[in-house]
């Protein structure tokens, strides 16, 4: 009984759940925009990076390496905290979405960039020969391999950075944890915890499902 | 129909190509034989540029090859279809949409026709019932029927072949050159490079021996066969078939 009023305690759960409900409102739109933003930056730079052209690569890879590397913790308390100082104030959710956005940006960059060198060479050369331009053969023919080797990796990558608009408590956005280790403060029950793991699950649980699915649909045999 | 003029091609240091001169007539079936490294893929390739030639120039109908870039280089191509040792089917497009895509991206026909080309293609190579499968579910000689279909759909004036049988098991190497005897019957410009002698013998107008980047003799099948006149020629034959010298 003791486990249950710790964790599962009624009245508390009654209580915090409509402030509960909007803060997985704000989770939700948040990682739509991050993996939507990031994913779309990430196809972006790596199809850049297939004209070869040092001026781009070279801020591409920077951009890349630097976004793997640093702590997004770190990047996002100096957005915050730091570019008021500079004049610009940015909100909570945008530095989320700047950051978290971009550091997806980085991974995706890498991974369809790897995916893009793992096509065959012969892949490129049947399309130019068949009269396809460059651009054509990219999208068409190179792209959609790419994207499929790619898709376990970005998913997994993708669900470790929407999982970090966690971090977003830092910073005063009122997301699944935020709202509720408040909650658990003022309730002092650990059951907003609970309600917060719960939600977590309840959005990414989906999506995992969801993604051996979409490898499935993509799945032909090499 | 395509002329090959003084064609040189270095890789870095390296020269591969010293000077090429070939001249193929229309409905002409040249069998171009040599040893590895002697340059004959390198040729093709810069036939439609997926090879850049250091100098020399490439014409056909009269028109450059050599000279051309961008969209028109793309249009070029379109007139020169390339078949490869390695097949190169889009793993990810059935059948019917690897003799569809460049009809549609590059002819800019529309998906209809493109459809009815495809199809009609893929008859003529007898893999009509194919149409939906996928690449992977295929023989390696029905892929590499479905790849010439996906460039005779095209309707090029040329056909390039590089070593189109090298990579089959033995037993299906007789479909894929069955089509291309179809296709020279008809009246299809082409150039073959090949290992396999009979082809040649019974398909061929005209066989060219190549060694270290040169044109060493060019005959009738009669001629280079039976009565090789250079040394290089007679050594590359008798390493062919040890036993008949
Ligand atoms: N991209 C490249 N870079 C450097 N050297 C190359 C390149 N492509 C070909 N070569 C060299 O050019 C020479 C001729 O190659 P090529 O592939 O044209 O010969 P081939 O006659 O087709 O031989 P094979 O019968 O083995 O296919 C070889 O020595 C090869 O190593
Ligand atoms: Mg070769």
């Amino acid at each position: 009984m003791r486990f249950l009023d710790t964790f599962f305690d009624g009245a508390v759960m009654a209580k915090y759940l409509p402030d509960l409900l909007s803060a997985i409102v704000t989770t939700l739109w948040l990682s739509a925009i991050i993996v939507v933003g990031g994913l779309a930056l990430g196809l972006a730079l790596a199809c850049l990076r297939t004209l070869g052209r040092w001026y781009l690569t070279l801020p591409i890879v920077a951009f890349a390496d630097i976004g793997r590397a640093l702590p997004p913790l770190v990047v996002i308390l100096i957005f915050y905290f730091g570019l008021p100082g500079l004049g610009l104030n940015l909100s909570g959710p945008m530095v989320l979405i700047l950051v978290l956005g971009g550091v997806l940006a980085a991974f995706a960059e890498e991974i369809f960039w790897a995916g893009l060198t793992a096509v065959p060479k012969g892949q490129w050369e049947a399309g130019r020969a068949t009269g396809l331009s460059f651009a054509q053969t990219l999208f068409e023919i190179a792209l959609p391999q790419a994207i499929r080797m790619g898709i376990p990796p970005l998913v997994n990558r993708a669900l470790a950075i929407t999982k970090m608009t966690a971090l977003g408590s830092v910073i005063g956005v009122k997301e699944i944890l935020a709202v509720s280790s408040s909650a658990q403060s003022f309730s002092g029950s650990a059951t907003p915890l609970t309600m917060a793991a719960l939600a977590y699950l309840a959005i990414f649980l989906p999506v995992v499902i969801l993604s051996r699915l979409l490898e499935r649909r993509y799945a032909w045999a090499v | 129909m395509l002329e090959i003029n003084q064609l040189q091609k270095s890789f870095g240091d390296t020269q591969v190509l010293t000077s090429i001169d070939l001249s193929v007539k229309p409905g002409e079936l040249v069998f171009v034989i040599g040893p590895s490294g002697s340059g004959k893929s390198t040729m093709l390739r810069c036939c439609n540029r997926l090879e850049e030639p250091t100098s020399g120039s490439i014409l056909l109908d009269g028109e450059h090859v050599t000279a051309c870039h961008g969209a028109a280089l793309d249009r070029m191509r379109l007139k020169i279809g390339m078949v490869f040792q390695g097949f190169h089917l889009y793993p990810h497009k059935s059948v019917l949409a690897n003799v569809m895509l460049a009809q549609v991206k590059a002819l800019k026909r529309s998906k209809e026709e493109a459809r009815a080309r495809a199809m009609e293609m893929l008859e003529h190579v007898g893999l009509a019932h194919k149409a939906d499968a996928m690449p992977s579910e295929l023989s390696g000689g029905q892929q590499q029927r479905v790849a010439i279909a996906r460039a005779l759909a095209l309707d090029p004036k040329v056909m390039l072949f590089d070593e189109p049988t090298s990579a089959l098991d033995p037993e299906l190497v007789g479909s894929v050159l069955k089509v291309m005897k179809q296709l020279r019957d008809e009246g299809m410009t082409m150039v073959v490079v090949s290992h396999e002698m009979d082809f040649a013998r019974e398909a061929a107008d005209r066989v060219v021996f190549m060694d270290g980047g040169v044109v060493v003799e060019a005959g009738t099948p009669e001629e280079i066969f039976g009565s090789p006149k250079s040394e290089r020629l007679r050594a590359f034959l008798s390493r062919l078939h040890p036993s008949a010298s």
